[in-house]
């Protein structure tokens, strides 16, 4: 029996015949990065080469409408999240935040404790911090995740002991979208006089954020992740109840109230204040309207194709986030047949490393459906034609791909994949 | 990086896709790979048992485009060549072939391997079927 399978090649110059007035390539891969909103780049063009001046200098009007500039952006980003302008810092982004926060606590309160708490779903900028602390002799916990791949608070609440300093658990998951109850960690954390950082990089200016509601005393900040400029991010650091001080791990003439040094890239910060000021504006009605389609993508895909799981809590979960692994077909080959639309894999094949994602692997997804997840990321620019035009690619090629697999056709039979002995599983 | 362009025509338009029947003492079926491992590769020969050349090839694959472009090269490659020709094949034949990438090499000792233990499926339905008669091919 054979078939003749042709996968329909989307010429990216040209419109597809299905295209229904969508533009190609479409870009649904909004945890990656994010198109700059026209009104950032807008506000940012004149620091370029009107307002270029240092925001250090402190005797001429060049530096002042510089320092304006920062300071303008400063006040937006606090306003954003319930802060205060002298608990906003600047940086190079969400890693060096990152950075900063976990080295910056683990040295300066050294003397207090050597515990360190974080989860196996953070992204890598807050887990090779840690590895690199554990070398200095810091101790980490960990945290595994439930199911959904939400924290289970009586776990964390157990780890806790008296050398904990710091807990680092993100608020929202890069891969899976899942939101993790960050009001309740940082309650726990301050009951116990731990320092509570959470990395906001996909959080922030996507689900309502306050410091204080909801006990947090750090949290990283990326302008790239919310139609900002790549290259720039912020750590916010608590200044009451408690005060939280840190170690600088970047030396060199004590910029950022010491905090961190090098002078500020100030087109890139007042595009960030930029992105957090549309931001607040637009929060509620955006994210319902991202829910919405989010939800329209998955019900279109998932009412056509059987075997397609979701991975993650759909209940506490980004708006625009969706991660399905699709059984029997493997993920880059299923981003070859959509090669008109940006999204990403958990896939072993599509990362640097050839591992398959561990954050699917933390909930317990096998492997192979790890390799047959595909991650959608909707933004601030997909329309609901974009939305139907991806799922009906996306079901087209998986069908088309179930018909070139052996897996597919061995479920069909009626054989249990897990009894069968392969031959490749020796590694 | 992109795909190159042997890949992807292999890929949209993959060559002998389907399946033989695997009982069929003429047909030879190779099953290489794991799931876990992100690469399952079916490969299925028919072989003319006079003149032991074969005579069709079909492939299904789970895997990355360039696994799936590995295997259905394969199918091709074989047909019309003697079991023994067939073994020749290398694996950096198909690399070479497929400007596979180093991160994909493995793709194509994967389709190396499924064709021998297709052509090895057969051979020993041969000497099953008729061991004096196996010996002396």
């Amino acid at each position: 029996m054979s078939t003749d399978v042709k996968i329909p090649q989307a010429n990216t110059q040209a419109h597809h015949p299905d295209a229904k007035g969508v533009k190609l390539p479409i870009y649904m891969d909004n945890h990656a990065t994010t198109p700059m909103d026209p009104r950032v780049l807008e506000e940012m063009l004149p620091f370029f080469m009107e307002k270029f001046g240092n925001s250090a200098s402190r005797n001429h009007s060049f530096g002042w409408a510089a320092e304006e500039g920062v300071e303008t952006a400063r006040e937006r980003i606090a306003k954003l999240i319930g802060a205060t302008t002298k608990e906003i810092i600047f940086t190079s982004g969400a890693t060096e935040s990152d950075n900063l926060a976990i080295k910056g606590v683990a040295e300066m309160y050294r003397e207090k404790g050597n515990h360190i708490i974080t989860a196996v779903t953070e992204h890598k900028a807050v887990l090779d911090t840690c590895k690199r602390l554990e070398k200095y002799g810091y101790r980490v916990t960990y945290m595994p995740v439930l199911k959904d791949g939400l924290i289970d608070l009586d776990d964390l609440k157990r780890a806790m002991d008296d050398k904990t300093i710091l807990v680092s658990i993100m608020a929202a998951n890069n891969e899976i979208g899942v939101l993790q109850p960050v009001a309740e960690i940082g309650k726990l954390c301050r009951e116990r006089g731990v320092i509570f950082h959470t990395d906001a990089t996909q959080y922030v200016g996507k689900v309502p954020t306050d410091v204080n509601k909801q006990n947090i005393d750090l949290m990283s900040i990326s302008g790239h992740k919310m139609y900002g400029p790549k290259g720039v991010g912020a750590l916010y650091v608590r200044r009451k109840n408690p005060r939280v001080q840190l170690s600088a791990i970047i030396d060199g003439g004590g910029h950022e109230r010491g905090m961190r040094s090098g002078t500020l890239n100030v087109p890139g910060i007042v595009g960030l204040g930029k992105a957090c000021a549309i931001a607040q504006e637009d929060l509620p009605q955006e994210s319902c309207r991202l829910a919405g389609l989010r939800n329209r993508l998955r019900d279109r895909i998932m009412n056509r194709l059987d075997e397609s799981y979701i991975n993650g809590s759909m209940e506490h979960r980004l708006p625009g986030n969706l991660n399905i692994s699709f059984a029997y077909v493997e993920g880059e080959s299923l981003l070859m047949g959509i090669n008109d639309i940006a999204v990403s894999s958990g896939s072993a094949c599509t990362s640097a490393t050839l591992e398959p994602s561990y954050v699917l692997k933390a909930l317990g997804t096998g492997d192979d459906l790890a390799h047959s997840s595909i991650r959608f990321g909707i933004g601030r620019f997909n329309t609901e034609a974009e939305v139907d035009y991806v799922a009906d690619r996306v079901i087209e090629t998986v069908e088309r791909l179930r018909e070139l697999s052996p897996l597919y056709e061995m479920a069909k039979e009626g054989i249990n994949l897990k009894d069968v002995k392969w031959a490749g599983e020796a590694h | 990086m992109s795909y190159s362009d042997k890949v992807l025509d292999h890929y949209s338009n993959p060559r002998n896709v389907g399946s033989m029947d695997k009982a069929s003492t003429d047909v030879g079926t190779g099953l290489v790979g794991a799931p876990e491992c992100g690469d399952v590769m079916k490969l299925q020969i028919k072989v003319n048992r006079e003149t032991n050349v074969i005579e069709d090839a079909k492939f299904k694959t789970f895997g990355c485009g360039s696994a799936i472009a590995s295997s259905s090269l394969a199918t091709e490659w074989v047909k019309g060549k003697t079991v023994d020709e067939a073994l020749a094949i290398k694996n950096m034949d198909i690399v070479k072939e497929l400007s596979l990438p180093p991160v994909k090499i493995h793709c194509s000792v994967l389709a190396e391997d499924a064709i021998r233990a297709a052509i090895g499926d057969w051979k020993k339905k041969q000497e099953v079927a008729s061991p004096v008669a196996a010996e002396a091919k």
